[in-house]
């Protein structure tokens, strides 16, 4: 039930944008359903849970990692549940009148995914269900603080709390990855149940703790709260003052019952607790803005919350637990009557307020009571939970924590007093502030707020009332949670009237005191001006983000030079040193044969000239056919080496590089760039001689390394049975290691995709024009001649001064004969050398000869389609072929063979990997249709038109293809 | 496991060549050097092979049986250089139709990083994020 209900937050959320269309801001009626409905079934499991029943619901999600689904609601659930779903509920209610005119849903959506959000966070069980939720509160606050991102100050308030909280939350995960660690469950209930013990627990909890630290805003994370105050106040009232700042006073008070004795989590809630406390109300007192005086407030109760609920004892969970009650309901009153005024007065600066008591005498009323709640003036409910903590607060004194020393406690007691007595200043500051008629402030336009926007708060302020009176009822709703820890008193309960007792004396002298602060508000002002300035935590954090700005720049500034030549520099250098290093302590090297073959040595001899003289080239060709030599070379060891395919591919390939090659090079400069032997020269031989050293070292070692059983041995039998093909490398590349050529072919098609977009730039498609058409373009020569007795159609189309007949009869009779060729390497492939890739090279280049006998035109007559349409086809026919086994009730890439009797052929042995070898050919073939395509009719094309580069005689360099405009 | 010792020197001088030419700043000795060195790499599969012996092909072999792991790695690799090199290729040709030349220059945000490292400036992207927490009077950009 848990689940639909934030489901139901969520798809109330997503369908925002569209409702908010129709309805603008009426829209949160519906959004408030939610929280409602929410609300409703929470009640309706008042009795269970209030008699100690525990709701459950969840199920597994990674079963091997202990994460579960769980959701789990004993009686702080229900209760944090409770705020959040009716808080929630009253806030989307009054955000229809305060976003009156509504057009853009975005906030909207965000609050109602929230507030279905902040139901989990309260309601997990697992602790990563709980991380989990309580980061996505983090972001949605981030997203609604930032709600206008165009003003720096929603900007930066955003970034702040998302930074300073979600560090808190890392340093939680890291605590709950300890917890786990150490007590083997991730269930927030087995852990309370059976606490785990030991150094790494105790970490883990305190790391928990600073997750709740940083999200309650307690100092030294509390100045990023009065930011979050940029926020829209409907946002505020529920985010950051009744929901998400209570995620932390939650985690602490499900954690406290069992981790308040671990070393340092006491006097760390305590000390931090205070500080809060009191510096959170001294900030309060000197503000001019109403809701940021509340926000300085909100900081100044959450340290007291987290105080009472984190030490550990019986009386101060109670009053604790009551506490957030009462916080909840009188700081959103607070909030949602400073967006009344604002709404209504257009400012919430109290020295611009004036009179707003008379124009709203009811809503000075109520809301008046909300904060004489927060005063703890008897008889609201904040007396009520101050009277219990107070109460708390003195049996410490008394002696029920052992470690904690008399004068300790006292001085904490008399802390938490002046804490409070800043309470009750700030409360009569602030009804002063909003309500107050003030000499000398300007006249205030005024508009009449509607009915509902002021109905919400004074009802939530009548509230406040209501419950200062329920007492008992509810200590005996919070007592089963106070019982649940382990030292301290039991408390006397919440009630209006314990007799003449300490915590009354504390309570009168804080109201006192507080009335006294509050009446010489001008000389405290004129005090607290002259306290010496202190660097505060908020200036702390931006000078430390400012700093690590300045360290990234300059770690930047001297790793990233930006030389390409540089970083391959340092890349090979550490490759050559730890490669060298490691081998220094090699002892026995493998026995060495100088080589297998004499051919072997002579092709060797041959490679290793072209490729030292291809580095030292300086001619673009020299170097490109050199290089070709070293390729062709390579091919003669791989079939010394008894690699067929290799040798065949590798032939292939190269024939196909050097042809692209050429269609580049014609068009640029006929050298390179003449450079001086300058000292860089030496440096780059130094390097490439230790890497090349290195790489000779590295294979050496590596064929000595070669003494276990290879993986490929069982090929030799599987290849047949599994693979049904006799030609293993082939079997390998289209059964074994299939998903690996899936892969290349998809490179294949993103590269030739590349190339034809670098040609033409604006489409990827160019256009196929066959010689016909071309010939209907030139209406002052004859038609084209489309008897079949023309050697090659587009030949027609060239220049008789570059036209070669021969070369174009050649290519008419070698065409088909390639093509018959490449198919029959594609089928034989599964069973002789060849296969898909063998089979498309040969395609393509014979469709590159067409080019180049008879130039673009005749290329469209050789392959009228598109090469995009070619590739796709044959990478969707490769994945049908790797998917279509499941059908067959196999899994991906599985093999079958078919023995089909064909009349007159024969038997045909069909391999379904034949299929997926055919979209590899299909896809090689497109592929260098498409190279061909851009790199020779591109250019051909760019040189008509004149915007191919021109190489410059006798330089190294060429006009730029556009006359230097780009 | 004896080891091949001119075809690891042949690979090792492959990748001499190649990394030299890969250390220059025009692109197209840059694509070169690739190519060159991926041959050397190409081949220190060879090596790593073992012994060769017949074909990898069933019904075909006798007891000697080149290593078929390493070769269908190289003709993935061959394959995938081919159209590296055709990408880096048009690249070449792209910034000769621009520029009149393909010298690979050096990157221009990384001067200006370093200017301002010199100044001690923060990033540009730095934004002082200092907020009034009224949200009202904030400075509008």
């Amino acid at each position: 039930m848990l689940y639909a209900l934030i489901a139901a937050h969520v798809v109330l959320g997503a369908l925002t944008p569209i409702l908010v269309k129709r309805l603008g801001s009426k829209v949160f009626y519906v959004l408030s359903l939610g929280p409602l409905a929410a609300g409703v079934w929470l009640v309706t499991q008042a009795p269970a849970v209030l008699s100690g029943a525990v709701h459950v619901e969840g199920g597994n999600w990674i079963p091997m990692l202990d994460v579960t689904l769980t959701l789990r609601m004993g009686l702080v659930q229900w209760v944090l549940a409770m705020i959040v779903t009716w808080i929630g509920f009253l806030v989307l209610l009054y955000s229809r009148w305060y976003f009156e005119g509504l057009e853009s849903g975005r906030s909207a959506a965000i609050l109602t995914i929230f507030a279905g959000t902040m139901l989990g966070l309260v309601t997990a069980d697992d602790l990563i269900m709980v991380y989990v939720f309580w980061e996505l509160t983090t972001v949605f606050s981030f997203l609604l603080i930032g709600h206008d991102p165009t003003r720096r100050a929603n900007r930066g308030a955003a970034q702040t709390a998302l930074i300073v909280t979600t560090t808190g939350g890392l340093a939680m995960l890291l605590g709950i990855v300890a917890v786990h660690h150490s007590s083997g469950t991730l269930s927030l209930e087995a852990i309370v149940a059976n606490p785990p013990t030991g150094t790494l627990a105790g970490v883990g909890a305190m790391l928990m703790l600073v997750g709740a630290l940083s999200k309650s805003a307690l100092v030294p994370f509390h100045f990023w709260l009065p930011g979050a105050m940029a926020a829209p106040t409907p946002i505020s009232a529920y985010l950051h003052a009744a929901a998400m700042v209570k995620a932390g006073v939650y985690l602490v008070a499900v954690l406290a019952p069992v981790f308040a004795e671990v070393p340092f989590w006491r006097p760390t809630v305590l000390i931090l607790g205070t500080i809060t406390m009191v510096l959170g109300g001294w900030r309060a007192l000197r503000q001019t803005d109403l809701k940021l005086l509340l926000a300085y407030g909100t900081v100044s109760q959450l340290g007291f919350m987290v105080l009472l609920l984190g030490v550990g004892t019986k009386a101060a969970a109670l009053a604790g637990l009551a506490t957030v009650i009462a916080h909840a309901l009188f700081k959103s009153t607070l909030f949602m009557c400073v967006g009344l005024i604002d709404h209504s007065a257009g400012t919430r600066d109290i020295r611009e307020l004036n009179g707003v008591g008379y124009r709203v005498p009811w809503l000075a009323a109520l809301g008046g009571l909300a904060a004489l709640s927060m005063a703890g003036m008897p008889p609201l409910v904040g007396f009520v939970t101050k009277e219990a903590a107070f109460e708390s607060i003195v049996y410490m004194v008394e002696g029920e924590l052992p470690d904690l020393t008399p004068l300790a406690a006292v001085a904490f007691a008399v802390a938490l007093t002046f804490g409070a007595a800043l309470t009750v200043a700030y409360s009569l500051r602030w009804w002063w502030g909003a309500f107050a008629s003030k000499d000398g402030a300007p006249a205030l336009s005024w508009h009449r707020p509607s009915w509902g926007m002021a109905a919400v708060p004074m009802s939530l302020g009548a509230l406040s009332l209501v419950l200062g009176f329920c007492g008992p009822i509810l200590t005996s709703m919070l007592e089963p949670y106070a019982d649940t820890l382990p030292t301290g008193h039991e408390s006397h309960g919440l009630a209006l009237w314990h007799g003449f007792t300490w915590p009354l004396v504390m309570s009168a002298l804080a109201l006192g005191t507080g009335i006294v602060l509050f009446i010489f508000r001008s000389r405290i002002a004129a005090i607290q001006a002259t306290f010496p300035k202190v660097t505060t935590a908020e200036e702390s954090y931006h000078r430390s983000l400012h700093g690590i700005d300045r360290i990234a720049v300059e770690v930047t500034a001297r790793v990233q030079r930006g030389s390409l030549s540089i970083y391959l520099g340092i890349i090979l250098m550490t490759m050559v040193s730890f490669s060298l290093f490691a081998m220094l302590q090699i002892r026995t090297w493998p026995a060495l044969r100088v080589f297998d073959a004499w051919p072997q040595l002579l092709v060797a001899i041959v490679i290793a000239s072209a490729a030292v003289l291809a580095a030292a080239s300086r001619g673009r060709i020299r170097a490109v056919l050199l290089v070709g030599v070293t390729g062709y070379g390579l091919a003669m060891l791989f079939t010394m080496g008894g690699a067929p395919d290799l040798a065949l591919t590798q032939v292939l390939v190269e024939t196909v590089t050097l042809i692209v090659f050429i269609l580049v090079v014609r068009k640029l400069p006929r050298y390179f760039t003449n450079r001086p032997l300058s000292s860089t020269r030496w440096w780059r031989i130094l390097l490439a001689g230790l890497t090349g050293a290195t790489v000779t070292l590295i294979s050496l070692v590596a064929s000595g390394a070669r003494v276990a059983e290879p993986v490929s041995k069982d090929w030799y039998e599987w290849a047949y049975a599994f693979g049904y093909g006799k030609n293993i490398v082939n079997v390998a590349l289209v059964d074994t290691r299939a998903w690996d050529t899936l892969g290349e072919i998809s490179v294949l098609v993103i590269a030739a995709t590349g190339v034809a977009s670098l040609i033409f730039l604006r489409s990827r498609v160019s256009k196929v024009s066959t010689t016909k058409e071309v010939f209907e373009h030139r209406p002052d020569e004859p038609q084209a001649d489309n008897s079949p007795g023309v050697w090659l159609r587009a030949g027609q189309t060239l220049s008789p001064m570059v036209r070669s007949i021969v070369f174009e009869v050649v290519t008419r009779i070698l065409f088909g004969v390639m093509i018959v060729t490449s198919v029959y390497l594609l089928l034989a492939g599964h069973n002789w050398p060849g296969g898909g890739f063998a089979g498309g090279l040969v395609a393509g280049t014979a469709l590159m000869i067409r080019y180049l006998a008879a130039g673009r035109h005749e290329l469209d007559e050789a392959a009228p389609i598109d090469a995009g349409r070619l590739m796709g086809g044959g990478l969707l026919l490769a994945l049908v072929a790797a998917v279509s086994p499941l059908l067959l009730g196999g899994t991906i890439l599985q093999s079958y063979v078919w023995d089909i009797h064909i009349p007159l052929l024969g038997e045909l042995h069909f391999v379904s990997s034949t299929v997926f070898d055919i979209g590899v050919y299909l896809v090689v073939v497109g592929m260098i249709l498409d190279v061909v395509r851009s790199l020779g009719s591109g250019i051909d094309q760019h040189a008509s038109e004149r915007i191919a580069p021109v190489p410059i005689p006798h330089s190294t360099k060429a006009l730029p293809g556009y006359g230097g405009r780009s | 496991m004896s080891a091949n010792l001119i075809l690891a020197i042949t690979a090792g001088i492959l990748v001499a060549a190649g990394v030299y030419l890969l250390l220059e700043r025009s692109l197209t000795r840059i694509l070169l050097g690739v190519l060159l060195a991926s041959n050397g790499v190409n081949m220190l599969f060879l090596v790593a092979a073992g012994k060769p012996g017949t074909p990898p092909i069933v019904d075909l072999a006798g007891t000697d049986i080149s290593d078929p792991l390493p070769q269908a790695m190289v003709l993935t690799a061959i394959v995938i250089t081919m159209a590296v090199a055709a990408f880096v290729l048009t690249l070449a040709y792209r910034s000769f139709q621009l520029h009149g030349h393909d010298e690979v220059a050096d990157d221009v945000e990384d001067a200006r990083i370093r200017k301002l490292a010199e100044a001690d400036f923060a990033s540009e992207s730095y934004e002082d994020t200092t907020f009034s927490d009224t949200g009202r009077d904030a400075v509008s950009e």
